[in-house]
């Protein structure tokens, strides 16, 4: 009979641990275990004594589960990091792709396939949301810098809104700069000058 | 000449020096080459991109590919150490409670006699002392385990538990941890912060410790030996430069920077001069040799520091059925240091191993160019490590 796979996924977010366990037990034979918090993260993820253990590559905390590699006799070695060859190309696919799989030694390739697919196509798609959430923020953020900045040049020199926009694209396009930048060394420079 | 992209994975930490400076001055251009640095958010990560050819070479901890070789830590390609990027430079320090502990009885943190430092620590601790260590294969681990064994801590007086650095004043505070052996900037960042206080230097435990190393991977070394030697000549004189005390300011302020290490660069000083604010209340030390990148020979990959740092992983992991120190040898690569660096100004010594621990002042040798003076290696036990006793 097969049993069960015991996947730990470790993150923090609990929105994306939620969105990466549905997928999970939609697509493979699986219980799965969420660590959240990462104090004492060894202890936490060998208790669950899991097949598989599915981290961020992105997350730092990934070197805490090197000491799972580690024990006292080579037989009692739980956890090894894709140390079946036949799962070669798949690791390589599962790093680029952004997930750092533990996987205990001895499973077949083709039981862990379907998760590790799993979680590639789930971190992708969160690791794309999580980089335009990035962007929104930031274009906010230059949005009021820019704002700041059209504000000083229309104090300064007594122009209105799109006059002092047309200035710095204008500037920008000169220097071959973000108008973001422009605007950004103009608010510092009025600041120390301030 | 066109220019070739070399992909290089690190950890932004001060010992990454010579691969950034390598870059960012010119010296990699000089040999046609450009680093395409990426900056890793864990060691384990360096490992898989090097292993996996998302990298070409990475900045990696000494006894990593070592501990590869032995197959310790899953992933087992073969991993060469072509040059040594960085001798010394860790620093052994202690969490807020322990350092009103050790303050109230009278401890002055000197920051200088292991020996001291030990009996102090046993004497206000009660059971074990946890530390907190960036990684399970590193010096830091190797040197607080030697240092332990040989003290009034005692072998079984610590536990070690990894905890990335970013997050060990977080682990201090929690009580997860009671104190730490980490890198520069973050023994410095934590004093900063007020987490705690430093004990001692990693040089005061072993004078001349291997500590970060030039990772390739070896089928990668075979294929392309002419890229590796521009690479390994961009990096030895990027370190050579390191070395010069006139060039500290402008290295700081080039490492400080957002794109590497995101730290102000009065912190970065603080490793390249060796003057270390060891505690919240000011006290400054001033170390010898506290990050070495090019005296004394530091680059040359010694096929002994292979093999101290394999007899050590065998006794820790694979009692009794370890590699052989032979075999470990092979993975620093003195052969292509000499093959690659043979016509840079680099003075090749005439060996490629050493009896480890036996230098106690600086000391001139034989080597291909004149003027090679090795630097002090001693334990600070006074032991000497010869390989050829070790079965």
């Amino acid at each position: 009979m097969v049993t069960h796979l015991t996947v730990v996924v470790v993150e923090e977010d609990r929105d994306r641990a939620i969105a990466i366990v549905d997928a999970l037990k939609e697509s493979a034979d699986c219980e799965v275990f969420v660590v959240g918090n990462f104090s004492g993260l060894a202890r936490k993820i060998a208790a669950h004594a899991p097949d598989i253990v599915l981290i961020d590559v992105d997350n730092p905390t990934r070197d805490m589960m090197e000491e799972l590699t580690l024990a006292s006799g080579p037989l009692e070695r739980p956890v090894a990091m894709f140390v079946s060859s036949a799962a070669g190309d798949l690791a390589q696919t599962a790093v680029e792709a952004g997930v750092s799989a533990y996987v205990v030694d001895g499973l077949s390739p083709a039981r862990i396939k379907p998760v590790i697919d799993t979680a590639i196509a789930r971190f992708r798609m969160l690791r794309q949301m999580r980089t335009e959430l990035a962007e929104t923020r930031r274009a906010l953020e230059e949005r009021k810098v820019i704002d700041r900045a059209k504000g000083l040049l229309m104090n300064a020199k007594g122009i209105d809104e799109d006059a002092a926009y047309a200035l710095l694209r204008k500037t920008a396009m000169d220097q071959g700069r973000r108008v973001a930048d422009v605007a950004e060394a103009l608010v510092t420079a009025t600041a120390l000058l301030g | 000449m066109r220019t070739v992209s070399v992909s290089f994975a690190y950890m932004p930490l001060v010992d990454a020096a010579p691969v950034i400076i390598a870059e960012e001055m010119g010296f990699a251009a000089t040999e046609g080459i450009s680093l395409d640095l990426i900056p890793a958010p864990s060691w384990s990560s360096v490992r898989d991109m090097l292993a996996f050819g998302r990298v070409d070479a990475a900045h990696m901890l000494s006894p990593v590919p070592v501990a590869m070789a032995m197959g310790l830590g899953g992933v087992t390609t073969p991993v060469s150490a072509v040059s040594v990027l960085s001798v010394n430079g860790n620093v052994l320090g202690v969490g807020k409670e322990l350092e009103t502990r050790l303050r109230a009885i009278g401890f002055e943190f000197d920051f200088s006699d292991p020996t001291k430092v030990a009996d102090a620590l046993a004497s206000v601790s009660s059971g074990k002392v946890v530390f907190g260590v960036p990684f399970p294969f590193s010096m830091h681990v190797e040197l607080l385990h030697y240092w332990c064994e040989r003290t009034a801590i005692g072998g079984d007086g610590i536990e070690i538990r990894t905890v990335p650095p970013p997050l060990m004043a977080d682990a201090l505070a929690a009580g997860d941890v009671d104190a730490f052996c980490v890198g520069e900037p973050w023994g410095s960042v934590a004093v900063d912060q007020g987490a705690g206080a430093l004990l001692l230097p990693g040089n005061a435990i072993w004078q001349f410790a291997p500590e970060k190393v030039l990772a390739v991977r070896s089928d990668w070394a075979e294929t392309e030996p002419d890229l590796l030697g521009r690479l390994m000549r961009a990096v030895w004189q990027a370190g050579r430069w390191l070395g010069k005390p006139e060039n500290r300011g402008t290295a700081g302020e080039i490492l400080s920077r957002r794109a590497f290490l995101d730290v102000s660069a009065e912190l970065v000083d603080r490793a390249l001069t060796g003057h270390l604010a060891v505690s919240s209340q000011g006290e400054v030390r001033k170390v010898e040799n506290f990050l070495c990148f090019h005296s004394g020979g530091a680059s040359f990959p010694w096929r002994s520091q292979a093999k101290w740092i394999a007899n050590r992983l065998n006794k820790a992991h694979l009692p009794g059925e370890g590699i052989s120190l032979e075999a470990a040898a092979q993975v620093f690569r003195s052969d292509l240091y000499r093959a690659h660096l043979r016509s840079t100004a680099a003075a090749l010594p005439g060996a490629s191993e050493k009896l480890e621990g036996t230098i106690r002042h600086p000391t001139a040798v034989a080597s291909t160019k004149r003027g090679l003076s090795l630097l002090p290696d001693a334990f600070f036990d006074g032991a000497i490590f010869d390989p050829s006793e070790i079965a």
